[in-house]
């Protein structure tokens, strides 16, 4: 093997980021010796009929141009449709099986979706960004209302009528009469007519109003619920192929550390084990995980390593502001405070984890040269050429097969589980499950990004801001422009070393950027003698933005609660944008003065995505935007130090749990007269300034760092 | 040394030759192929992994399968009677009381385990039971509304 291993540093791989994704993948590089590989045909593509979705350009994540490489008619009537997006469990599969029943005019129960087969399914791109809702939810649609156009003009030419006279109902199309109906079915069997699926879909086909809607907008459940519940899905975790067996990989002591040498004998004596070193990569397979840990456990202990320097998370914002590229920058509106009321406040925001309950899996099968993977990722196709790129193979070689998955939150966008599955079971000649462990996902997974932020404001006379300076040190450009009406405004992002791994997160820099801002616009509002809702609205333009700010206020009795004096509850509120939504919060904490200590009891959140496609899973959601982002608030921080992770366990790294859930009023606004944006992220960045800012007034000590500790504590 | 190890799975007897060691969820799930069983952490923080132990909750990623000898152990593909989801189940179902589902399993066994364990429970008191479960989904409300609901229809159910 050559390059990198995820022992090592990964080398990063920019350049071709779809948006501001600071994703480190690992370089996975095995040196082959080549093999003349047999040419096969993409498995499992389902229609014969069909040009194969392999043979439509890839990449681009703009989907496909051909109408049968995203809806398949089955002459049973069955309605299959592709989609390269993944189900994490944020609601892609039901959201996107609506947007294809309502175009198509069927209920949502005849839909099958495949979702995520890099055999089957069109590049959608990764589900990333809060894009499945903008992006692909419109292309499923223009596609399934194709397919409902060929149906209605293979109707009009059976019955040789006019177009305006017949109409789609109960999943079929009638004539004025009522007298004969044609069915999906109908069509898939006429050899000919279905030959019309073969077309580009037209850019300009007409969807259903959303006054019109009846499948789109309500309440749909997840299609697979029933397999949730009587735990018959299969997870990546849970996929048994026949032969498998179960990996472990050495991982080293330390981060950075390299390996000098590894005695693989006593491994290499049990039998049906196989052992595999590949320059840095070592890894085991057994007949099952206990064997697989006990001959791991032979090998490491007879490992030598070399470990490399590393920052420890003491000293880690200290290390990220002399590490920053180019220096920090000034604030060039320096020269103007003198003779302003002008706040500076540093913010620190430590690196934290996504912590998926499903750690990252994968089941990886070679098979005439060509290579499966069932893994958990919300990046197939990037998985794919992940794999490709590891073992020199052509993409059409490989396969990547993402299962419906145990939460990735922005954690899982890489690919590396599957290369050492797949590592494993080249060397095994046998099908190999690995798992990670919950140690192993705290460790070697990637982290949201760690953040030093400079920020400067002057007011002028009349108590607004005259200038603004805000500076993101590491974490990334996402929400750092200020969405307020500010005189003059540097905001910027400025890469650093970084010390951690570091990939994306839920909403990304902007849950940073956000609380920064948010919690400096309260000092603003306090140096100004303003309250914080009145100086917030004397400096928001945006309509959409005021409107959620409002709402909050208004369903949280912001005016009337806020205000009364308590020596033990604090009121605190925040809102932002982001990826075209909006969000507003207002909490109140409780301060146990004896303690040191605060809870949140109390959550009011109004969001804002345009037209809500399915108000139950939004819903769900901006709860658990909500909850992930109290976990960040209250609790989660990396420790390490030497390069060890000092709280690699759900013991150490205490992520929310049901006792944390504070009431919640959830308020989703919904304007049908806008496009859908996503909805995954931007609930989450308005929660843990609105509680550092409750905390700021309860105390009336400046909060400046995640997670929020009261001073002393 | 290996071992012959005797239990029922969710009625039907088993039996494995294994090292009595290993863990209850890793047997259920790598030998006896039942995968609903999740592995979350491996020390018992999560509760992915719940399972009844002679009717009684406990994480099988800390159980040894050689304690489960002679036992009888209920896991989440025991519950439904045919197509009859169990009352728990069908609380979750009915809720779409879950985001990703990888916690599920775990969470309506804990509930159905707290039920067993009293039957005239409160939501409240299976709710604190519950707080050694983790989702990090974050669907604790959507769980609470669940469990306030199969608490109430097993109230139902006894009367």
């Amino acid at each position: 093997m050559s390059t990198k291993t995820a022992n090592a540093r990964p080398r990063t791989d920019h350049g071709k980021l779809e948006y501001d994704e600071p994703v480190e993948r690992v370089g996975y590089d095995f040196g082959l010796s080549r093999r003349s590989f047999v040419k096969v045909l993409g498995a499992g593509l389902l229609f014969a009929a069909a040009l194969p979705a392999l043979a439509q350009r890839r990449g681009g994540g703009g989907g496909p141009q051909l109408l049968s490489a995203r809806l398949h008619l089955g002459k049973d009537g069955s309605i299959t449709v592709l989609a390269g997006k993944v189900e994490g469990g944020q609601g892609a599969r039901a959201e996107l099986t609506q947007a294809a029943a309502e175009e198509l005019g069927v209920p949502a129960a005849q839909v099958q979706m495949i979702l995520a087969d890099t055999g089957q399914v069109p590049d959608d791109g990764g589900t990333y960004g809060s894009g499945t809702s903008p992006r692909t939810v419109p292309l499923v649609r223009r596609a399934a209302a194709a397919a409902k156009n060929v149906l209605i003009e293979f109707a009009c030419a059976q019955w040789q009528v006019e177009r305006g006279t017949v109409q789609m109902r109960d999943g079929k199309i009638h004539d004025a009469a009522g007298q004969r109906t044609l069915s999906y079915a109908d069509l898939a069997n006429n050899d000919e007519a279905a030959t019309q699926l073969a077309q580009a879909v037209p850019a300009n086909v007409e969807l259903v109003a959303v006054k019109d809607w009846q499948v789109l907008g309500t309440p749909a459940p997840r299609p697979n619920g029933r397999d949730i519940v009587t735990g018959a899905h299969q997870y990546p975790s849970d996929i048994a192929r026949p032969g498998m067996l179960y990996g472990k990989i050495l991982r080293l002591p330390a981060l950075g550390a390299r390996l000098d040498s590894v005695d693989l004998a006593p491994a290499k004596a049990m039998p049906a084990v196989v052992v595999v070193q590949d320059d840095q990569f070592v890894g085991v397979a057994a007949p099952n995980s206990s064997l697989a840990e006990t001959a791991l456990d032979k090998i490491g202990g007879t490992a030598k390593w070399t470990p490399v320097p590393q920052p420890s998370s003491q000293g880690l914002f200290d290390y990220l502001r002399q590490n920053a590229e180019g220096g920090v920058p000034a604030n060039p509106f320096a020269g103007e405070l003198a003779g302003q009321k002008a706040v500076r406040r540093t913010y620190h925001v430590p690196y934290i984890q996504h912590a998926p309950l499903e750690p990252r899996a994968a089941v990886a099968e070679w098979s005439d040269g060509k290579l499966t993977v069932w893994t958990g990722s919300q990046n197939p196709f990037a998985v794919r050429g992940e794999l490709a790129r590891a073992f020199h193979l052509t993409e059409d070689r490989v396969r990547v097969v993402i299962p419906d998955f145990g939460g990735g939150y922005g954690g899982k966008h890489t690919g590396e589980c599957a290369v050492e599955a797949a590592r494993l079971a080249q060397a095994a000649g046998k099908p190999v499950s690995l798992r990670w462990t919950r140690a192993e996902e705290f460790t070697w997974a990637y982290f949201r990004p760690a953040a030093v932020i400079e920020a400067e404001a002057g007011l002028d006379a009349a108590g607004k801001i005259a200038n603004w300076h805000f500076v993101n040190i590491n974490s990334g450009p996402g929400a750092v422009e200020t969405p307020y009406a500010v005189g003059k405004q540097n905001s910027r992002y400025v890469a650093s070393k970084p010390v951690l791994r570091h990939g994306s997160y839920r909403a990304l820099a902007a849950t940073a950027n956000n609380f920064a801002r948010e919690v400096f616009m309260d000092e603003l509002a306090a140096a100004a003698g303003a309250e914080p809702l009145a100086f917030r609205r004397a400096h928001l333009t945006d309509p959409r933005l005021l409107a959620v700010l409002e709402k909050a206020a208004q369903e949280f009795d912001w005016a009337g609660r806020a205000q009364k004096p308590d020596s033990t509850l604090g009121f605190g509120l925040a809102c932002g944008t982001e990826k075209g939504s909006f969000v507003a919060a207002c909490v109140e904490v409780e301060l146990d003065r004896q303690q040191n200590t605060f809870k949140v009891r109390r959550v009011c959140q109004a969001f804002e995505c345009g037209k809500i496609l399915n108000p139950a899973n939004l819903l769900s959601q901006v709860q658990g935007a909500i909850i992930m982002g109290l976990g960040a608030v209250l609790r989660e921080e990396m420790e390490f130090e030497d390069g060890k992770i000092l709280n690699a366990s759900f013991r150490k790294y205490a992520v929310p749990r049901f006792n944390d859930v504070p009431e919640l009023a959830i308020h989703l606004v919904d304007r049908p007269d806008l496009p859908s944006a996503g909805a995954g992220e931007t609930p989450i960045i308005a929660i843990a300034p609105a509680v550092a800012n409750a905390v700021f007034r309860a105390t009336g000590k400046s909060v400046q760092a995640l997670p929020v500790r009261l001073a002393g504590a | 040394m290996d071992t012959k190890i005797n239990f029922t799975v969710n009625g039907k007897s088993v039996a494995v030759t294994t090292d009595p060691q290993r863990s209850l969820l890793e047997v259920l799930r790598e030998d006896l192929h039942l995968t609903g069983t999740k592995f979350g952490c491996g020390e018992g923080q999560c509760r992915a992994c719940t399972v009844l132990v002679n009717g009684a909750s406990q994480p099988a990623c800390l159980t040894a399968v050689g304690d489960v000898d002679r036992q009888e152990v209920v896991t989440i593909e025991g519950l439904a009677s045919g197509d009859q989801l169990h009352p728990v189940q069908a609380a979750f179902l009915a809720e779409g009381a879950f985001q990703c589902g990888y916690c599920t399993a775990g969470m309506i066994m804990g509930v159905v385990g707290a039920l067993k364990a009293n039957p005239r429970a409160s939501a409240p008191e299976v709710l604190a039971q519950m707080q050694r479960h983790i989702c990090r989904c974050g669907s604790y409300v959507k769980y609470q509304t669940a469990i306030t609901r199969a608490v109430t229809q097993s109230g139902r159910g006894r009367a």
